[in-house]
Formats: C-alpha cells, sequence, structure tokens
C-alpha cells in the first residue's frame, strides 16, 4: 500500500505513529495482531546507518538489540545481504558506500527481524531515477519473497502505481483521506510495466485525484 | 606528489624557517654582542642542553608523570561526569555551571589553596593539572553525547533498546569525535596545569619538574639553562599534541570525516 500526498500532508507523521515512534494527538492505531519488538520495519528518507560500523554490523543491529549473538545471525544476514545485492561488502563502511547502495543496507537492516510490517518514509526520494527504478524492482522482488505488509510513503505518482496495489491519496493540510484507490495491475511488475498502456491510465487517474487533494 | 602542496612542502617549508630563524638569531647576538644573560645564542643553549640534559630529563619526567596522571584522571573522570549529564538533563543543569566555574577560576589563583589542602606535593600539583584539563573532556563529550542521531535514536527506540544499550551502542560512538578533540585539548592543558601549579607551588621533595629548575635558572641568570629547559617543555608539548593526534586518527580511521586523507 502506498500513502501518496503533497509534501506537509502529514505522510511520515502518520507512519511514525503507526511504527510507535510519536504518539497521536487523537484517536489510536488498531492492530490485528500483537504488536512486538522487530515486528515492524523502518527504512529512513536517508539511510541512517552507523558510520562507525561496517555494513554487516549495521544489519546487526536490529538482531543484537533484541539479544541475538553475532553466530545465529550468520546465516540471515548473508542471504539477506545476498538479496539485497551486496553480497561480498560485508566488512565495507558506509562511506565507502553509494547512496543506492546505503538505502539497500538500511532495507536489509528494516528486513532482518522478519517483520510483518515494513514502513517505508520516502526512501528513494533523494536518489537518481536510474538508481530509484533498479531499487524499486528488487523492493517488489523481496516484497515477492515475503509477503509482509509495507506502507510507502511516496510523493510520486508514478512510484506509488509502479509498486502498489493500493494507493492511499491525502490531502493537503489538514491531511486527510481523499481516495483510495486500487491499483489492479496484476504482480509480478516488472520494467516493462512502466512503457504499458494500463500503467499509464492509471497513473494518469492516480495524477488527476493527487491534483484534487492538494487544491 | 611533488611541490608545496606535497610531503615536501608539508615538512621542509617549515624546517626551512626554523633554520632560518635560527641563523638570524645567532647572528644577532654576534654581531650585536648580546650578554648571554640577556638572550643567549641558539650554540649557547644547544651547550646548555647537553651539559644540563641528564639533569633535565629527570625534572622532565617528573613534569610528564605529572601531566599523564592528569590526563588520566580527566579522561576518566570527565568522561564519567559527561555520561553522567548525558543520562540526565537535571543532573548537567545542576552540576555544569560549577564545572564552568571551575574552568573560568584561573588555576594561578586556586593553586596556594590546592597546595595547602593537598598534602602530598606530586597529589597537589596532580589536582591542579586535573582542573585545567578536565572541563575540555566534559564538555566536547557531553555535546558529543547529545549529537547522536535523532532518527538512529528512533530506531534503537523502535527495537526496543534499552538505555544502556542507546548509551552504548549509539551515544558513546556518536561522542568519540567528540571526546577525542576533548582530549587532545586537554593534553596540551594538563602540561600547562602542571607546570603553572609547580611555578606556585615549588617542589618540597627530592623529585623537582621542569617549572623549579625554570625558576632556579632565571634567578642564578644562567639564562642558556632557562631555555634549554623551555625547549624541552615545548618539545614534550608537542609530543603530546602529537601522540594524541595519531591515537584519534587511528581511531576513526574507518569512518570520520576528520580522519580521511585529503581529496586529491
Amino acid at each position: 500500500m502506498s500513502l501518496l500526498g503533497p509534501s506537509g500532508c502529514g505522510k511520515s507523521t502518520l507512519l511514525r505513529i503507526v511504527a510507535g515512534l510519536v504518539s497521536p494527538s487523537a484517536g489510536m492505531v488498531r492492530w490485528g495482531e500483537d504488536r512486538q519488538a522487530g515486528g515492524i520495519g523502518f527504512v529512513f528518507q536517508e539511510p541512517t546507518l552507523m558510520p562507525w560500523a561496517s555494513v554487516w554490523d549495521n544489519v546487526y543491529l536490529p538482531l543484537r538489540l533484541q539479544g541475538a549473538g553475532r553466530r545465529e545471525a550468520e546465516a540471515r544476514i548473508a542471504s539477506l545481504l545476498a538479496a539485497v545485492g551486496l553480497a561480498g561488502f560485508e566488512r565495507v563502511y558506509p562511506r565507502e558506500l553509494s547512496g543506492g547502495m546505503r538505502m539497500r543496507v538500511s532495507i536489509a537492516r528494516a528486513l532482518v527481524t522478519e517483520p510483518h510490517l515494513l514502513l517505508l518514509d520516502e526512501p528513494f526520494a533523494a536518489l537518481d531515477e536510474i538508481t530509484r527504478f533498479k531499487l524499486n524492482e528488487d523492493l517488489l522482488r523481496l516484497w515477492q519473497a515475503r509477503r509482509c505488509t509495507v506502507i510507502f510513503v511516496t510523493h510520486s505518482v508514478f512510484e506509488s502505481v509502479f509498486l502498489s496495489d493500493r494507493i492511499v491519496v491525502m490531502t493537503k493540510r489538514p491531511g486527510r483521506v481523499a481516495a483510495d484507490v486500487a491499483v489492479g495491475l496484476p504482480y509480478p511488475r516488472e520494467d516493462a510495466l512502466r512503457t504499458a498502456a494500463a500503467y499509464a491510465e492509471r497513473c494518469r487517474e492516480v495524477s488527476q485525484l493527487l491534483a484534487e487533494a492538494s487544491r | 606528489m611533488n611541490g608545496i602542496g606535497g610531503r615536501f612542502g608539508r615538512i621542509a617549508a617549515p624546517l626551512a624557517v626554523g633554520v632560518l630563524m635560527l641563523v638570524a638569531w645567532e647572528a644577532l647576538v654576534r654581531i650585536e654582542h648580546i650578554a648571554p644573560y640577556i638572550l643567549p645564542a641558539p650554540v649557547a643553549v644547544a651547550e646548555a642542553l647537553w651539559r644540563d640534559g641528564p639533569s633535565l630529563l629527570g625534572s622532565l619526567m617528573f613534569t610528564l608523570k605529572v601531566t599523564l596522571a592528569a590526563l588520566a584522571a580527566a579522561i576518566l573522570l570527565g568522561g564519567a561526569l559527561a555520561i553522567l549529564f548525558a543520562q540526565s538533563r537535571l543532573l548537567e543543569r545542576c552540576l555544569f555551571p560549577y564545572a564552568v566555574v571551575l574552568q573560568v577560576t584561573p588555576i594561578v589563583a586556586i593553586a596556594p589553596l590546592i597546595i595547602i589542602w593537598v598534602n602530598d606535593t606530586f597529589l597537589s600539583l596532580l589536582v591542579c593539572a586535573w582542573i585545567v584539563a578536565f572541563f575540555p573532556i566534559v564538555a566536547n563529550t557531553t555535546l558529543g553525547l547529545n549529537s547522536a542521531d535523532r532518527n538512529l535514536g528512533a530506531l534503537f527506540r523502535l527495537y526496543g533498546a534499552s538505555g544502556w544499550q542507546v548509551l552504548r551502542l549509539l551515544r558513546m560512538p556518536s561522542a568519540l569525535p567528540f571526546f577525542l578533540a576533548g582530549v587532545r585539548i586537554s593534553g596540551g592543558l594538563a602540561l600547562i596545569g602542571a607546570v603553572v601549579a609547580e611555578f606556585v607551588a615549588g617542589t618540597g621533595g627530592a623529585e623537582t619538574g621542569l617549572a623549579s629548575r625554570i625558576l632556579e635558572a632565571g634567578y642564578r641568570l644562567e639564562i642558556p639553562r632557562l631555555f634549554a629547559a623551555l625547549l624541552l617543555l615545548s618539545l614534550t608539548g608537542i609530543a603530546i599534541f602529537a601522540v594524541l593526534s595519531l591515537i584519534a586518527r587511528r581511531l576513526l580511521a574507518h569512518w570520520h570525516e576528520s580522519a580521511l586523507p585529503p581529496e586529491e
């Protein structure tokens, strides 16, 4: 599911409320199951890595905070780094990586606890388009293998249509839900979809809704 | 690399300036026939250093012992105090002003008091040097502990990290560059503190530090020896700074901007 809206409409705040990082001024978040630490993965707009720690240690952090030993984490981290295309970069420090690769580390870290819910707060906004497209596809692939719920905050119509099967459009101040759109394009989606007519049609519709919501 | 930006320039250029100045100094003293008790020529200073070197080195060791002990105490107590401050804003508000008071009061002014209160000479010098040295470490480390990335902090909360985990895995590594910058400043200050305190206190026991030797040489108008002692003192300060810088560089080599080589 994507949260789409003009900047300043409260998408990120909503995401932080869902994560329990901010408490809502009114209302509550209803959960289908019990919440537990590690049940939620969060990816920030910036990679937010620890610069003093290697890629491996950055990904290990959530497990470490939950008391898992390095030994038992070994296999899971190795497979996850391979899944995000960073095998062989275990001992490298964040500053030696490109922006896109840092984001991959950040995604691997969010997935390492095998969360039921993955929250992404405009994770690719600062990246160039080529890197962003590649990461979009990789994210879809990761999601298909895991099938956790993903809430993806973005201000890009194209990104939201490409990724999600449901898009919630939000209005500008006050931030309310303006529309809830089912995208209905079949998975798996690949690069070819970006030039398909159905995709363009969807993007046009969602753009229109966003324009109305931003007014 | 070559040219004045390169290795040659970094080492040879200041060295050449130094040699040139020494030559000019020597020439000035010889041409003007300046008496050695007013301004000794570099060659005379070198002779004094050669002659009195062994006994001066003994005094240097004493001063160095005071300095390093004070620095170690400043690192331990300063670091511990900063961690306490970081754990509790209230504690910081209550105590920080007094750390500032301790810092801004000239050590020369409180040294006599400390010498009265603390019986042991070595210990009283140590306390004086410590007072001068500990503030930069407290101030810098407190700042560092409080400047951990907010989003990383949110991430730690998301995974239910304990206070100890946040301190150990997030705040302490974030504070390391600040702490090391503080230690580098404190290293020089500890030496200054040790010397100033000895100027005020003198040394009662069998061991004397460099400060007493400087005073003594001044009273006896043995100015070349005074210069030799000064030279040793400066070299010691430079050595302490260089060693601390090297340690800082080593510790931050992998990740911190300050430790990266300059861009080509």
